[in-house]
């Protein structure tokens, strides 16, 4: 029923536009042809004036009221390289943007038809066409050249004391892997996955015993972090907004990217006034159905509060491999101490008969 | 290469001679015409049909994104495969994203613009009967339509539509396990994406044959209209990139059913280790980006050609800079084939790669503003008659300007590291691809509405039309900006999972308003076309825009062959239009200089 009526109020709306447009087109025809012309392009051309300095205060008001929302704080070192690399960029576009739409809106209504006017004649002029390339092309490679330094200084090599850490994607989760104490992980080989051993660790390798796995990603202030990505199933993306970081996780092609964060979480929950707010892990490539639910919470701390983080972490093999290492051995002991037993008693009993 | 144009006689072996009828059957007038200016319609309309259904995928996915805690039985009952609990299911969302995007640019963009008016335009402007091939022509829309069934099937499977995104990466698109929409859904999206570059490629050794071979006698390559040389240059971008997209479509297909490894390598999937070894992910991105980005190029480049004629024609002056516009259109054509990997600055591929791309990418840029101080300079002083196509030229105009601005910052890579794969992204390609090479249609449709049916289109639903879609589009993808500056993803079925997404509930619902209505507004464009086709007001002259080019000199009735009796011969270049200060302000292409002017030519000093 309520879709019926509202089919029915739809309908009835383009009927009465259509009959309107009608009714005009029949009473256009009376007119001469130049003199209506005349006429529609003086009144098109002025709502189209119009919807210009609307669509201006649509774009300035909106820019104004979400100002704070936009160019959120950046939280680490190089963000903040990007983010003056956008204000330099803005201003040149944002020139280019409003000169070059203002003089479109402003000459439709200037040079709107008037049925005894003439255009002029104008059909080029080398000069202009030389101006206004080649200073484009200035622009362009000064905004180019800035972009490119900044652009080898982020992709440079990790600091040889950055801490690493290692995070994997898979749908719709992250492996966290932290090297622990020797500050290496343990190496991977695809042909140990099962479901057991997801990431294919070799845990025979003196220098897994020690990596960790967290459900946080925890990381010290003002320390060079290096990230190595990747990805179990299809292609993800490790993605931190604020520090303005993100880097594809590809099945079967290692990636990278190293940061230094540089506001602790406690430091950005004074900045944006909200006590309620943690930095956080997101995906950033279509991955399936669960893409938007990869959640992982990141906490910037100071040196002394990530040592004592560090220190309160249990190894992944101490936790569940070495276990099961230790049990089939104390089991078996078990089971040849009840045999004997058995055998004990068995024997026991045949001689009493 | 022939620079002289090939005599009359020579041509009529392609096509039927003018003026002489015969007998029609309905299927061969409508159905399987060979004639380029019925093709043309067939490829209009299939494109219109297409729009539609991309467009409402499109209001469906946007209702959950402003709306993610509401139910909506009523969609529900007319989607229920794709619902569940009154919400789009997750697979669904994606489903639809995908298919928005695969039917947006090629089905509606690519075959329903440059199929549309390069079947129209090309013989017409250069003075031919019909095309090189007018039964290539007929193959290459009968490509395009089982192509679209194929890929409308996979709208009804029970498994889902392809759903990894219009750029199907694999291993995503590879595995059905890692996804439902990749099993039979990304095996019909693969052959029918196959089907149609087939299409496009037996359309575009068409376009290129009939400029290179049929121009009419005096139509030297320099006297073609701009809009010729953009279908021209579009043809031979498609010619060389469309055979890329097939290869990555057929190793995917190998991948997929021969067990081959070409994209494939260490894959952890639903609780299996499975065997593929030595493939790259990221091939499949070159493979597919090297496509993808001339892509954008062929979308873009009719549009810009019929806005540079359709300015000039409303102005009553000719193109600014008529030379600068075609080596424009050139340097973009050349420079579209070395920017590709900029949609990969994440991809993990090597970083130094990634410097170059950004070089070639910003480069671009400026035949791009070229072209806008052009466009500018043409309206400027000119006489400016407002008709539906003019304003919709105007609108394009302005939203190459705003669309094509952010270009200049997702081309640099380090702020593509802020804003890659955001919203950001979303609003730079639809405001320069999605809205102003639909504009550019919109202008190209309502100019040669008359030539096309010998009637006009209903000038007030038009500018209706105009206006509502002008203002609501920019409402729509302005926003998005702000989202993507700060950090919210494409391609997200809900922000609330995260606190720093969640905070733009307001926009979403600004955006998914103006995205209901602007969908609706379009039915206003779609009922004036096709009543207009039977009951809209009769053209009574030939030249109704009093334009120089040859369309206007065939006769009211159309007919095969175009013109009766002999071909039109050229003597002048295309945009004379108030060359004088007094007499007419306008000279078409076909009337002789006179002393004075060839005496003009001469002396003068550009």
């Amino acid at each position: 029923m309520q879709l019926l009526l509202i089919t029915l109020a739809i309908v009835l709306v383009f009927v009465v536009i259509v009959q309107v447009a009608k009714a005009v087109e029949l009473i256009s025809v009376i007119k001469e042809e130049d003199e209506y012309r005349q006429d529609i392009s003086k009144s098109m051309s002025f709502w189209f004036a119009l919807t210009g300095l609307f669509l201006f205060a649509f774009i300035a008001g909106t820019a104004y009221t979400e100002y704070d929302k936009f160019l959120p704080t950046p939280a680490s070192e190089h963000g903040v390289w990007i983010e003056n690399l956008i204000i330099v960029t803005l201003v040149f576009t944002g020139v280019v943007f409003l000169i070059t739409n203002f003089l479109l809106f402003f000459f439709v209504w200037k040079y709107r038809y008037r049925k005894n006017g003439r255009a002029f004649y104008f059909p080029d002029n080398n000069k202009l066409e030389l101006a206004w390339t080649v200073i484009p092309a200035i622009v362009l490679t000064v905004l180019v050249a800035m972009g490119i330094d900044k652009w080898f200084k982020i992709f440079s090599e990790a600091p040889s004391d950055a801490i690493v850490l290692e995070a994997t994607a898979k749908q719709f989760s992250w492996y966290l892997r932290y090297p622990g104490a020797d500050n290496e992980l343990g190496p991977r080989d695809f042909t140990l996955v099962n479901s057991e051993n997801e990431l294919g660790v070799n845990w025979n390798h003196e220098s897994s015993k020690d990596d960790f796995l967290s459900d946080e990603l925890v990381i010290p202030v003002n320390k060079p972090v290096l990230v190595k990505i990747g990805a179990l199933d299809v292609i993800h993306n490790f993605y931190l907004p604020e520090f303005r970081l993100m880097m594809d996780a590809v099945p079967g092609l290692p990636t990278k990217f190293w940061f230094r964060p540089t506001i602790t979480t406690a430091k950005m929950r004074e900045i944006k006034n909200d006590p309620e707010f943690d930095y956080e892990l997101a995906c950033n490539q279509l991955c399936g159905s669960g893409h938007w639910n990869m959640k992982r919470t990141v906490r910037v701390v100071t040196e002394e509060e990530y040592k004592v983080w560090l220190s309160e972490q249990k190894s992944y093999y101490e936790q569940n491999i070495k276990a099961k290492e230790e049990a089939p051995a104390v089991a078996a002991t078990a089971q040849d101490t009840a045999a004997a037993q058995v055998a004990a008693a068995d024997s026991a009993i045949a001689k009493a008969e | 290469m022939a620079t002289t144009a090939i005599h009359e006689h020579g041509a009529s072996h392609t096509a039927h001679a003018g003026g002489h009828h015969h007998e029609e059957t309905f299927f061969s007038k409508y159905v399987f015409s060979m004639d380029h200016k019925m093709i043309a319609k067939q490829f209009l309309i299939t494109g219109m049909a297409w729009a539609i259904i991309g467009g409402l995928f499109s209001v469906l996915f946007r209702v959950q994104l402003a709306w993610p805690d509401e139910t909506f039985p009523l969609l529900e009952t007319l989607f229920s495969n794709w619902f569940d609990g009154g919400k789009l299911t997750t697979e669904s969302y994606y489903a639809l994203v995908t298919m928005h995007g695969t039917i947006m640019v090629f089905f509606v963009l690519t075959a329903g613009l440059s199929g549309t008016f390069a079947n129209l335009l090309i013989p017409y402007q250069i003075g031919s009967r019909d095309m090189a091939s007018p039964l290539m022509n007929a193959l290459s829309f009968w490509l395009f339509i089982l192509s679209s069934l194929i890929m409308l099937a996979s709208v009804f499977l029970p498994t889902g539509m392809a759903s990894g995104g219009w750029t199907i990466y694999p291993p995503l698109s590879a595995l059905p396990q890692a996804s439902a929409g990749s099993g039979m859904g990304m095996t019909l999206w693969l052959i029918s994406m196959a089907l149609f570059i087939a299409s496009q490629l037996l359309g575009g050794v068409n376009y290129i044959s009939t400029v290179l071979n049929l121009r009419t006698k005096g139509m030297t390559l320099f006297r073609m209209p701009l809009t010729v040389w953009a279908l021209f240059f579009t043809a031979v971008i498609g010619l060389l990139s469309f055979p890329v997209l097939l290869s990555a479509a057929v190793l995917l297909i190998f991948d997929r059913h021969l067990h081959t490894s070409f994209f494939l390598s260490d894959i952890y999937v639903g609780g299996q280790a499975l065997d593929y070894s030595g493939g790259s992910a990221l091939l499949f991105q070159h493979l597919f980006w090297f496509l993808g980005h001339p892509e954008v190029y062929i979308v873009i480049l009719p549009a810009m050609g019929m806005v540079s004629e359709i300015l000039a024609v409303n102005s009553r002056k000719p193109i600014f800079g008529y030379k600068a516009m075609i080596f424009s259109i050139l340097g973009i054509a050349v420079l579209g084939f070395l920017v590709w990997a900029h949609h990969m600055f994440m991809s993990g591929m090597n970083p130094f790669l990634g410097s170059v791309f950004i070089l070639f990418t910003l480069l671009i840029a400026v035949p791009s503003a070229v072209k806008v101080f052009n466009w500018l300079t043409t309206i400027w002083r000119g006489n400016i008659r407002i008709t539906p196509a003019t304003i919709f030229a105007l609108g394009f105009v302005s939203l190459f300007i705003s669309g094509g601005v952010t270009g200049i910052w997702l081309g640099n890579a380090t702020i593509d590291i802020q804003v890659h794969d955001t919203y950001f992204v979303v609003a730079h390609f639809h405001i320069i691809m999605g809205i102003a090479a639909f504009f550019g249609m919109f202008a190209g449709v309502y100019h040669w509405f008359p030539k096309m049916y010998g009637r006009f289109m209903n000038e007030t639903l038009a500018y209706l039309h105009f206006f509502i879609t002008f203002i609501g589009s920019y409402l729509i993808f302005w926003p998005m900006h702000y989202l993507g500056l700060s950090g919210v993803p494409r391609r997200y079925y809900s922000f609330n999972e995260f606190k720093a997404f969640a905070e733009y509930g307001d926009m979403n619902i600004l955006i998914t308003v103006s995205a209901v209505v602007v969908f609706f507004a379009q039915f206003i464009f779609l009922i004036n076309f096709f009543w207009s086709m039977k009951k809209g007001r009769v053209v009574t002259v030939q030249n109704p825009w009093k334009a120089n080019t040859l369309e206007w000199t065939t006769p009211l009735e159309r007919i095969h062959g175009n013109w009766p009796g002999e071909l039109p011969v050229v003597h002048r270049w295309a945009y004379d239009y108030s060359k004088f200060e007094d007499g007419p302000d306008f000279i078409p292409q076909t009337v002789p200089m006179t002393e004075q002017e060839i005496q003009m030519e001469k002396n003068a000093k550009h």
